[in-house]
């Protein structure tokens, strides 16, 4: 008897779970289900029509200007690659060093996340986003001063329209004293800002920040990719200088199962309609996360009409999620099976973050686990994974006869599939066909 | 998201300023809806004759206007038809004579001006300073879903003298838009609002009056909105059950004001003496001449 | 100090303004009219006093300064303040001292909704009454009511106390009253004192607090989250 597609073993156990429970689950990481993604685009690199730059000797520019709309002090990256918010609380104070750590070493930017800036993030980062989330927690004027740029974040890709939800494991003594809360309590964190409601109060909400910085750095507004081109064109109406744009790839510490997997759309859909609405607006940027993963996937995004990318799991994967050793003493590697095993976890597809008993101290608050992470090792592994990202940009972008990555566009892409194409708006691989283009 | 003003005058003796007094204050919710702007105005002469019907198109000039018994006005990009016959009478008339128009208000003594472009600019476009009545509503537009045009902006009048502007965006429009189609209402535009005005004008034809028709749009609706809804005799305010846009209430013996926020009210003569207060939610608050 | 008038200068230029003032310094901003913005994210020991009515955030991100609005405030009025003294001789809309880490804020006339919200630690006192949701998910601080509370005041409460000397027309989820304590007493003597709320007798006033119920995830408290 073959399987049952409808209700097959995945779904089952998805059932009793729910019937062990009496809840929804809740999970870490990002969506797991096939979307269109950035696999199903390929560029067109030059040959006889368009010619390529030499490799390794012929310049192709990197940097990247975020902010320049209204902040006295834009941000400037060597690289458009950038490290999307993730909290100290769901991620270790090790591994939030580690990041920051790595960001530096490449010139790019880093971002705290829910529940504050801890001062070892903020001296490991060259430049530090500081989020301003509808929770708030350890959100203070002081450390609104000493970002780089502030992001407002209305919701992300793996639950737009959703609140927060940190399980008491990891609650420890010091995310439970940033936070305000006593030691141990699920925390649930709200969904919608305590003091503004909409676009034309957002208007007023930034310049807010931007009189309590002296306008100084650049506002970004955060947002999961749902209703993108309203969404972003709103943002601009409120005066965001970068509109952060999230697909529903992008990662979590801890959301219900049925938000990270049926809500919002995917990056490449996202990326498209993001780019159009900001058509016209050169002056406000674009970034675009949520399963970003290798330097074809930057180009692509790049090309799409981003200006930078931001990634979260990329990052902690090179950190050491989900690896079966992790950073013992002396340089030794110890092994984190065990660790997977007691969570009914195997390394390659742990989502267990929100337990806080990630064997390999990336996401969590045990001591114990959380010196699993060596910052410097760790930041290490993060900052050789984001150069060779930025090489294979470059690399591609070169080999499309572009002197820099932003001069990617989408007449370099085609398409894979009739569903990616219609997303992305560019040609089916072969053909000049646009899915839904009129006349065509 | 927006901006809303309104002004219902219970002293005769400002009537001359309406116009100057309603600029003030849609001077001061430009920011919330820099995109297109607005008005309502009740009771000018010269731009809605007393005692005539009038409708206010879009989409037309006077000059294209070739009816007789009608006088014509314009301001801007609107053109008013007026004539002293019932309301439906000369819109069905306009609609046969102008079918490209857009009617966008109708009613004895009522004008409605819109446009797109910087709501102060637009006021000076309307000659906004001269114009006189008992009664005015202005709204500053930030578009959330539908396009920028005219025929987006609000007040949508689609009833005889009723006007309704909002601020906020409705959660559940699409499906309420499919039922009214359904019974027979023809919309104008993809504007989430217009549904809360056509299904206010739908309550209103079966018989409930403003403040019931209200309630009943508070309990079929989800989502954000402070609405403020004025007739030839009546001016009324409510908000959605959370209250989450901004809505403030002024009242003293001259007159009765509605603004989405304190500076659109702060230069009304006798403000400081005025009794100040939020609606609350899901609450029908209305005043009638 | 010359008073900084608005009539004459931008809201950016009267904070640039006032964030140069210096330890002990006073000033007046004239001719408010209910601009948004004015003195946020102030940073000293300075007495701001605003000469009508104030917008959104008034005195928001603020620490050591004094800042007294003569008029009513709009929505967020001492937002996150972190210390020193917020205080509006009026009314207060939305949201008042939402999020507030510490300081003291204080409306001498009513509250409009959600006021504490997220409160983390500051002192809110309200002389008159405030609206729906009053302490909506307040983590810590004290809140003193001295009207009347409308519906689901302390509504998800964590740590933080709610204070009401009038009538509390309705408690929100995982709210309770508790039994008032001369700790309590004294807390809110030494508001009524400070603040002058002479309408408000200390040993009649009703504490609110979390029942704790909502701490834990509890799979069968579907209809509470």
């Amino acid at each position: 008897m073959s399987e049952n597609y409808t209700f097959n073993p995945d779904v089952l156990g998805e059932i009793r779970e729910r019937a062990r429970l009496g809840r929804y689950p809740i999970r870490g990481m990002g969506a797991r289900r096939a979307v269109p993604n950035f696999d199903d685009l390929l560029l067109l690199t030059a040959s006889a029509s368009r010619y390529p730059l030499e490799g390794y000797r012929e310049r192709c520019a990197t940097r990247t200007v975020l902010g320049e709309r209204n902040a006295r002090e834009p941000v400037v990256l060597d690289i458009p690659i950038t490290i999307a918010g993730m909290s100290f609380g769901s991620l270790s104070a090790q591994a939030k060093e580690a990041l920051g750590r790595a960001a530096s070493e490449v010139g790019t930017s880093t971002t705290t996340g829910d529940g504050g800036m801890t001062p070892e993030e903020r001296r490991s980062s060259k430049t530090l986003v500081y989020q301003c989330l509808p929770s708030r927690y350890g959100f203070n004027p002081d450390d609104l001063r000493a970002a780089d740029a502030v992001e407002i974040v209305l919701g992300q890709g793996a639950k737009p329209g959703g609140g927060g939800m940190l399980l008491g494991q990891k609650v420890g003594a010091r995310v439970a004293a940033m936070r305000t809360l006593p030691e141990g309590v699920d925390q649930r964190s709200a969904s919608r800002h305590p003091d503004w409601t909409g676009p034309d109060d957002l208007r007023i909400k930034i310049e807010e920040l931007r009189e309590a910085t002296d306008w100084r750095v650049p506002i970004y507004v955060k947002v999961g990719a749902t209703r993108t081109f309203h969404d972003v064109r709103l943002a601009v109406a409120a005066g965001a200088d970068v509109v952060v744009v999230d697909g529903m790839q992008g990662g979590t510490g801890a959301t219900q199962d049925a938000f990270i997997e049926h809500t919002g759309i995917p990056t490449l859909a996202a990326v498209r309609q993001a780019a159009d609405a900001l058509a016209g607006n050169d002056h406000v940027k674009l970034i675009a996360s949520g399963g970003i993963r290798s330097g074809a996937d930057v180009a692509k995004a790049l090309a799409l009409g981003a200006d930078a990318v931001s990634l979260g799991v990329g990052a902690l994967i090179a950190l050491g999620c989900n690896d079966t050793e992790y950073d013992g003493p002396d340089g030794t590697r110890g092994d984190a099976r065990p660790g997977y095993a007691a969570l009914g976890m195997a390394p390659g597809s742990c989502v267990a973050c929100h337990t806080g008993g990630c064997p390999v101290g990336v996401a969590t608050q045990d001591p114990a686990l959380s010196t699993r992470l060596d910052p410097v090792e760790g930041g290490r592994r993060v900052a050789n994974y984001l150069r060779a990202l930025a090489m294979e940009t470059t690399m591609l972008a070169r080999a499309c006869g572009k002197a820099d990555v932003h001069h990617l566009e989408p007449e370099d892409l085609v398409a894979l599939t009739v569903e990616a194409a219609a997303m992305a708006r560019v040609p089916l691989a072969g053909t000049d066909w646009i899915p839904g283009r009129e006349g065509r | 998201m927006c901006g809303i003003v309104g002004l219902h005058l219970r002293d005769d003796a400002l009537r001359p300023r309406l116009g100057a007094l309603l600029r003030g204050m849609l001077c001061q919710v430009s920011e919330r809806g820099p995109d297109s702007a607005g008005i309502a105005v009740y009771g000018d002469d010269s731009l809605a004759p007393v005692g005539q019907a009038t409708v206010s198109l879009l989409g037309t000039d006077p000059s294209e206007v070739a009816m007789e018994g009608v006088t014509v006005a314009s301001r801007g990009d609107v053109t008013l038809v007026s004539a002293p016959v019932p309301t439906e009478v000369l819109a069905t008339r306009v609609a046969a004579a102008l079918p490209h128009a857009v009617i966008v208000g109708r009613g004895p003594g009522l004008a409605i001006l819109k446009g797109v472009g910087h709501p102060v600019t637009l006021a000076d476009r309307f000659g906004l300073d001269t114009v006189t009545g008992y009664q005015a509503v202005a709204h500053t537009r930030m578009a959330t879903e539908s396009a920028v045009t005219a025929a987006h902006c609000h007040p949508f009048s689609v009833e005889d003298g009723v006007c309704l502007v909002h601020n906020g965006s409705f959660a559940n429009h699409a499906t309420i838009r499919r039922e009214l189609i359904g019974d027979g209402v023809a919309f104008d535009s993809d504007n989430d609002s217009e549904v809360g005005a056509r299904f206010l004008a739908h309550r209103l034809a079966a018989g409930d009056d403003v403040e019931k028709g209200l309630r009943r749009l508070c309990e079929r609706f989800d989502g954000f909105y402070t609405l403020l809804v004025s007739t030839a005799d009546s001016f009324a305010v409510v908000r959605d059950a959370i209250a989450c846009k901004p809505a403030l209430i002024a009242e003293t013996d001259r007159w009765v004001a509605m603004a989405s926020e304190y500076r659109a009210l702060a230069t009304l003569p006798g403000v400081e003496g005025a009794r100040v207060f939020e609606p609350e939610p899901e609450e029908v608050y209305s005043w009638t001449r | 100090m010359d008073p900084l008038d608005l009539d004459r200068m931008s809201v950016r230029d009267v904070n640039r303004s006032l964030r140069e003032l210096r330890a002990g310094d006073e000033v007046t901003v004239l001719n408010p009219m209910g601009r948004h913005n004015l003195a946020v994210g102030l940073d000293n020991d300075v007495t701001v006093r605003i000469a009508g009515p104030a917008g959104y955030y008034v005195g928001g991100l603020g620490k050591r300064a004094t800042v007294v609005v003569d008029g009513p405030a709009g929505w967020g009025v001492g937002e996150n303040l972190m210390s020193g003294l917020v205080r509006v001789r009026g009314n207060a809309s939305q949201s008042a001292a939402a999020s507030a880490h510490g300081g003291t804020i204080v409306v001498d006339g009513d509250a409009s909704l959600r006021a504490a919200i997220s409160l983390k630690g500051a002192t809110v006192a309200i002389a008159g009454d405030v609206g729906a949701y009053c302490g909506f998910l307040a983590q810590a601080g004290t809140v003193l009511i001295g009207g009347d509370a409308g519906p689901h005041l302390g509504d998800s409460l964590y740590e933080a106390v709610i204070y009401v000397a009038g009538r509390v027309r309705g408690l929100g989820t995982d709210a309770r009253i508790e039994e008032l304590t001369e700790t309590d007493v004294k807390t809110v003597t030494d508001l009524v004192d400070r603040y002058g709320f002479d309408h408000v007798d200390p040993r009649n006033v009703t504490r609110v607090a979390s029942a704790r119920q909502l701490y834990h995830f509890d799979t069968h408290a579907h209809d509470a989250y």
